[in-house]
C-alpha cells in the first residue's frame, strides 16, 4: 500500500513543515494575534505529531518483518560524488521511528500545562527535533545520518537553554560542546571512510548498504575509526565516564525536554553502535568489546551508587538512565542474538519507562516547583492514583518481571553470560543496586508522613496526566508480558547483523594480509 | 586583438563604467550618492554574471598578462554579487551617519576591478597591479569615516601594514624573476621544471605567500585584522570580510597550482603552518572578545585557516573544496553583517555582544537568522557551513593530510564556544535594548543569505548544480 509513496520522507518532514508553518504564521501574522497563536500552537503541534504517529503506525503495519533488508527505500540524487539522499528502514530502525513518533505527542501534551513561556517557539523547537530524530533513524547515507545526528544539537541547545532551570546556561554549553567534540571525531572518520571507499570500491560513496556489504576496512584502521565513532556514540549514549553532561542537562531541561532526551536522544548512541560500529568495523568491535563490557559494568554499578546519593529526583533518574544504558551497550557488544535483541528491547523499554518517570517527576514539579526529594513525603495519602502509577514505573525501572524493564535486562544478561559470566554477574549486582535507589526514591517521596505542610493542598493527577501515564503504563506491561511484539520485528535484521559479523570474523585472516601491504 | 578584448571585457566594462560614474558624481552639485549606489550595484551584478553569460572560450590577453576561464568566471561571479550586496548594505548606514558620498560606490567598483584583475592575473606583475588597485581603494574605504579617530587609525594601520605586505610581495616577485627569468606564470613553471627548486625560487615563493597571507589575514600575519575590522564603518567591515578575502585566496590557489605546481612539497609546509596557526589564533583569540566586529575578525582568521587546508592539498578536489568553502563563507559573512547592520540603537550601531541580549524576544526574526549564521559558522549540519567544511576537509584525506583536517575539526569545537556565546546572549538572556526598525533593503539581503544557507543550496538538484560550477572552476585551473 505504502510502497508507492515516499512514506519515510513524509513521516520525517511533516513535523518540519509544521514548524515552518507555525513560524510563518508568527512572521506574517498581526501582532495582536500573537497571543492566540501562542495558545493554539500546542494544539497544532499535537495534531501534527499525531498525524506522524498514525503514519508511522501504518508504516510499521505495512513493514514486512520477515525480510532482513531495508524497506521503503528512497534514493534521490543529492550532492553527487556518491552522496545521495537515501532513506529506508529495517527491523531495527522501524521501531525507533515508532518510538519517536509515539513519545512526541505525549511530550507536547505534557508541555501544554508545564511550559509557561514562549510556547510557540517551544513547539517549533519540538517539531524540528522530531524531524531530526526520525531522520537519524531512517537515513542510510553516512552524510545524511551525520546531518540529522548533529543537527539535533541546535534545538536541544535552545530547549535546555531557554526553558531550562537555574543552571541552564552551563548545562546547555556542556551538552553542546561535549557532543560536538564527540561528533567531529566521527566526522573525521566518515571523511576517511568516504576517501577509502574510493580507493577500494573504485567509486566514492556514503551509501550505507554498499559500505556494509562491500567495504573491507583493514584491521588496524578499523580500531581508529571505531574509536572515532565510539567517541561520538559514547557521549550521546552516554557511557561512563563521559556521562557527566546528562545529569546537568536533565536537571535543567523542562519535563518534555527530559522525556525526549532520555526517551529518544540517548537511543541515538545505541542505534549508532548497531547500525554503524558493528557492521562497518566488525574486527575492531570484537577486539574492543571487553573495554565496552567493563565500561558498561562500571556504569551500571557506579552510576547506581551515585544515583542513590542524589537529592534531586531528576538527577537520580538521570543517573539511573546511565546505568540502564550500560545494559544496552553490554548487550549489543555480546554479538549474540539474546544480547543484541536485549539491547534493542532495553532501549525501547527504557524509552517508555524513563519517559514515564520523568513525567511523574514533572507532575509533582508542576505543582510544587521543586524536585528535591527531601521536600516530599507521604504523597500516597494525597495522590493515591499518582502513587500507583509511580510505583508501576519504579518497579519497571528496577526490572520487575511482568514489566518491559525485566525483559530487556534479562536478555542482555543472558547474552553477556555466554560471553563472560563475570560481566553478567556485575550487571546482576547492578540490578540489585537499582532496586536500592529506586525504592529509596519511592519511599522518600510517596510513603511516610506528610512532613511538609506545603504538600497539604497538593492535587492528584489530572485527566491529561492520567491519559499520558496510563498509556505509558499500558505499553510497559504489554511489552513486559508480550515481548515478541518487538523481538519478532527485529529478529530478521538482528540475525543478518550477526551473520554478517561472523562472516567478517571468518574472513579476518585474509583481510589482515591485505591490510599489511 | 579581439581575443584580448573578449578576455578582458568584464574588467573593461567595470573600468569604463566606474570612471563614468565618477564623472557623473563630480559633475553635479547635488548629492548623487543614492543613484550612484544603485547604479554601481547593478553594474556589479552585471559584471558578476558577465563571465557566465558571455560563455567565452578560455583565453589570454596582452601576451599572457591576463586570462579568462571557468576559474576566473566563477570567482568574478561570487565577488561581483557579494560586492553588490555589501554595497547595498551600506546605504542606510552611511545615510544615518551623514557620510553618504558617491565616492564610496565608485571606490567599491575600483576595488572590485582590482580583485577582478587579481583573479585573472597570469603574470606576477598583473597580479601585483590587481592587488594594489584593490588595496588602495580598500585603505580609503577603511578610513571613510574620516572624522572618527578609530576609522582613521584603522585606515592608517591597514595602509602601513598593507604597504609592508606589498613590499614582501614585490621582493618575492623580484627573486622569482631573478631566478627564473620570467614573470609569466607558465614560463616560471617551465623554468622551475628545468632547474628544479633553487633556493632563490623557494625564497621568492615564501615571500610571495607571506605577502598574500597579509591579504587573507592568515596567522602570523593577522595582527591588523581585529583593529581594522573594529575601526572601519560596519558595512565596510562586511565588505572586507567577504570579497577581498576570496580574491586573495584565489590568487594563492593560482600561484601554488600554476607557477609552483611542481614544487608542492616546498610550499605545502608553509601553507600547512599558516593554516594551523590561523585556526589556533582564530579559535583562541575570539574567546575573550566583547565586540562583535572583533569577534568576526577572529572568526575570519580561523576560517581562512580552514580554507588553507584544501589549498595545502594541491589537487583539483582541493581547489574545488576551497572555492565551495570560501563561497559559503562569503554568503555567511554577508548575512552576518546584514544582520548586524539591522541592529541599530537610537544612539548608534550595536557593537557589543551584550547589546544583543534578549534579541529573540524583541526581534525574533533577526535572532533566528543570526542563530542560523552562527550555527552555520560552527559547522552544524544541515546548515551550509557544514558542507563547506565537508568539501574543504575531504580532499585532505586523499593527500595524507588527514591529521590537519582532524586538528581543524577539533579547533572548530573551540570556535563553537564563542559562536555559542552569541546564541546564548540572544536566546537565554533578558532583553535590555530596543532596536530601531531596520530598513527593508538590509532585511531582504539578510533573508536571502539565510535562505541560501538553509535550505536553498542544499536542496537536491540545486546543490548538485552549484557544486558542478565549483568543480568546473577547479578543473579549469588545472587544465591551463
Amino acid at each position: 500500500m505504502l510502497e508507492d509513496l515516499p512514506i519515510l520522507s513524509i513521516i520525517t518532514f511533516i513535523p518540519l513543515m509544521g514548524a515552518l508553518l507555525l513560524g510563518a504564521f508568527a512572521w506574517l501574522g498581526r501582532a495582536d494575534g500573537r497571543e492566540q497563536l501562542e495558545r493554539n500552537a500546542p494544539r497544532a503541534a499535537l495534531v501534527i505529531s499525531i498525524a506522524v504517529l498514525i503514519l508511522s503506525i501504518l508504516m510499521t503495519l505495512d513493514f514486512d518483518s520477515a525480510e532482513a533488508g531495508f524497506q521503503f527505500m528512497e534514493d534521490t540524487p543529492w550532492l553527487g560524488s556518491g552522496i545521495e539522499y537515501r532513506v529506508g528502514v529495517d527491523g531495527i530502525s522501524v521501531l525507533f521511528v515508532l518510538l519517536t513518533a509515539f513519545l512526541t505527542p505525549f511530550c507536547i501534551l505534557a508541555s501544554m500545562t508545564s511550559v509557561k513561556k514562549r510556547m510557540l517557539e517551544y513547539m517549533i523547537a519540538f517539531l524540528v527535533l522530531e524531524t531530526l530524530m526520525i531522520g537519524v533513524f531512517v537515513s542510510l547515507d553516512l552524510i545524511l545520518f551525520y546531518l540529522f545526528f548533529e543537527a539535533v544539537l541546535i534545538p536541544m541547545f535552545i530547549i535546555i537553554g531557554v526553558w531550562g532551570g537555574k543552571n541552564r546556561v552551563y548545562a546547555s554549553y556542556k551538552f553542546f560542546l561535549y557532543t560536538l567534540l564527540g561528533s567531529v571525531l566521527m566526522l573525521a572518520a566518515i571523511l576517511w571512510i568516504y576517501y577509502y571507499s574510493g580507493v577500494q570500491l573504485g567509486e566514492r560513496t556514503t551509501d550505507m548498504r554498499v559500505l556494509i556489504e562491500e567495504l573491507k576496512i583493514p584491521g588496524g584502521v578499523q580500531t581508529w575509526l571505531w574509536l572515532a565513532f565510539f567517541s561520538s556514540f559514547a557521549v550521546k549514549m552516554p557511557m561512563w565516564p563521559v556521562h557527566t553532561w546528562l545529569p546537568d542537562a536533565h536537571v535543567e531541561a523542562p519535563t518534555a525536554g527530559s522525556v525526549i532526551l532520555a526517551g529518544i536522544l540517548l537511543k541515538l548512541g545505541g542505534y549508532g553502535f548497531l547500525r554503524f560500529s558493528i557492521p562497518l568495523f566488525p574486527l575492531a568491535s570484537l577486539n574492543l568489546a571487553p573495554i565496552i563490557f567493563w565500561m558498561s559494568v562500571i556504569a551500571i554499578i557506579y552510576t547506581s551508587l551515585v544515583a542513590y546519593r542524589q537529592n534531586d529526583m531528576k538527577k537520580l533518574i538521570a543517573y539511573s538512565s546511565v546505568a540502564h544504558m550500560g545494559f544496552v551497550t553490554m548487550g549489543i557488544f555480546t554479538f549474540n542474538t539474546q544480547g543484541i535483541q536485549g539491547g534493542i528491547f532495553q532501549m525501547l523499554s527504557h524509552g517508555i519507562i524513563s519517559g514515564a518517570l520523568f513525567f511523574c517527576v514533572g507532575v509533582i514539579y508542576d505543582r510544587m516547583h521543586t524536585r528535591e526529594i527531601a521536600f516530599y513525603g507521604g504523597l500516597v495519602s494525597k495522590m493515591p492514583v499518582y502513587a500507583a502509577f509511580f510505583l508501576l514505573f519504579t518497579m519497571a525501572n528496577v526490572g520487575l518481571p511482568g514489566t518491559s524493564g525485566f525483559v530487556g535486562e534479562i536478555l542482555t544478561m543472558v547474552g553477556a553470560y555466554q560471553v563472560n559470566p563475570w560481566i553478567a554477574f556485575g550487571a546482576a549486582f547492578g540490578m540489585i543496586l537499582s532496586a536500592v535507589y529506586a525504592l529509596y526514591l519511592y519511599r522518600a517521596v510517596i510513603f511516610g508522613e506528610v512532613v511538609n505542610e506545603k504538600l497539604e493542598g497538593i492535587l492528584d493527577v489530572t485527566k491529561t496526566e492520567v491519559f499520558i501515564l496510563g498509556t505509558l503504563a499500558f505499553f510497559t506491561i504489554l511489552l513486559g508480558v508480550y515481548p515478541s511484539l518487538i523481538t519478532d520485528m527485529t529478529s530478521a535484521s538482528v540475525e543478518k547483523l550477526i551473520s554478517d559479523f561472523n562472516t567478517a570474523q571468518i574472513a579476518n585472516p585474509v583481510q589482515a594480509v591485505e591490510g599489511a601491504h | 586583438m579581439f581575443q584580448s578584448l573578449s578576455t578582458i571585457l568584464p574588467e573593461l566594462f567595470l573600468a569604463v563604467t566606474a570612471s563614468f560614474l565618477l564623472g557623473f558624481g563630480l559633475s553635479k552639485k547635488q548629492d548623487r550618492s543614492v543613484i550612484v549606489r544603485y547604479t554601481a550595484a547593478g553594474l556589479l551584478v552585471v559584471f558578476g554574471l558577465m563571465g557566465y553569460a558571455l560563455d567565452r572560450n578560455p583565453g589570454t590577453a596582452f601576451n599572457g598578462l591576463l586570462y579568462n576561464n571557468d576559474f576566473s568566471d566563477f570567482l568574478k561571479a561570487v565577488i561581483g554579487l557579494s560586492a553588490a550586496a555589501a554595497l547595498l548594505l551600506s546605504k542606510h548606514y552611511f545615510q544615518s551617519e551623514k557620510l553618504d558620498r558617491y565616492e564610496f560606490s565608485v571606490l567599491t567598483l575600483y576595488s572590485v576591478l582590482g580583485m577582478s584583475i587579481m583573479v585573472s592575473a597570469n603574470n606576477l606583475l598583473a597580479m601585483y597591479i590587481g592587488i594594489e588597485m584593490q588595496s588602495l581603494a580598500l585603505y580609503i574605504m577603511a578610513a571613510f569615516n574620516r572624522d572618527s579617530l578609530r576609522a582613521s587609525e584603522s585606515g592608517l594601520k591597514y595602509f602601513v601594514l598593507g604597504a609592508l605586505s606589498s613590499g614582501l610581495l614585490l621582493y618575492g616577485a623580484s627573486l622569482v624573476y631573478g631566478f627564473t627569468g620570467s614573470l609569466d606564470f607558465e614560463t616560471i613553471r617551465a623554468s622551475i621544471a628545468l632547474t628544479g627548486a633553487t633556493t632563490g625560487v623557494i625564497a621568492g615563493m615564501v615571500f610571495l605567500l607571506c605577502g598574500l597571507a597579509f591579504k587573507i589575514s592568515a596567522a602570523p600575519f593577522h595582527m591588523w585584522t581585529p583593529d581594522v575590522y573594529e575601526g572601519s564603518p560596519t558595512p565596510v567591515t562586511g565588505f572586507f570580510a567577504a570579497a577581498p578575502k576570496l580574491a586573495a585566496m584565489a590568487i594563492i590557489a593560482r600561484l601554488t597550482i600554476v607557477p609552483f605546481g611542481d614544487i608542492l612539497g616546498q610550499w605545502q609546509q608553509v601553507v600547512v603552518v599558516m593554516a594551523v596557526l590561523s585556526m589556533l589564533v582564530g579559535a583562541l583569540g575570539a574567546i575573550v572578545q566583547t565586540n562583535i566586529k572583533r569577534l568576526m575578525a577572529y572568526s575570519s582568521i580561523a576560517n581562512m585557516g580552514y580554507a588553507l587546508v584544501p589549498i595545502a592539498v594541491g589537487t583539483a578536489a582541493g581547489i574545488q573544496g576551497m572555492l565551495i568553502f570560501m563561497t559559503i563563507y562569503v554568503i555567511t559573512v554577508i548575512g552576518v553583517f546584514a544582520t548586524i547592520l539591522q541592529m541599530r540603537l537610537r544612539n548608534g550601531m550595536v557593537e557589543k555582544i551584550s547589546d544583543l541580549s534578549g534579541l529573540s524576544k524583541t526581534n525574533p526574526g533577526m535572532a533566528i537568522s543570526f542563530t542560523i549564521f552562527m550555527f552555520s559558522l560552527i559547522g552544524i549540519p544541515p546548515l551550509l557551513g557544514f558542507f563547506g567544511k565537508w568539501y574543504a576537509f575531504a580532499p585532505a584525506f586523499e593527500a595524507g593530510l588527514a591529521w590537519l583536517a582532524v586538528i581543524a575539526l577539533i579547533l572548530s569545537v573551540v570556535g563553537a564556544f564563542y559562536y555559542l556565546r552569541l546564541v546564548k546572549v540572544m536566546w537565554f538572556d533578558e532583553p535590555t535594548r530596543e532596536f530601531v526598525r531596520a530598513p527593508r533593503l538590509v532585511r531582504v539581503i539578510a533573508i536571502v543569505s539565510v535562505l541560501l544557507i538553509f535550505p536553498l543550496l542544499i536542496i537536491p538538484g540545486i546543490s548538485g548544480g552549484a557544486i558542478g560550477l565549483a568543480e568546473a572552476a577547479a578543473q579549469a585551473l588545472f587544465a591551463q
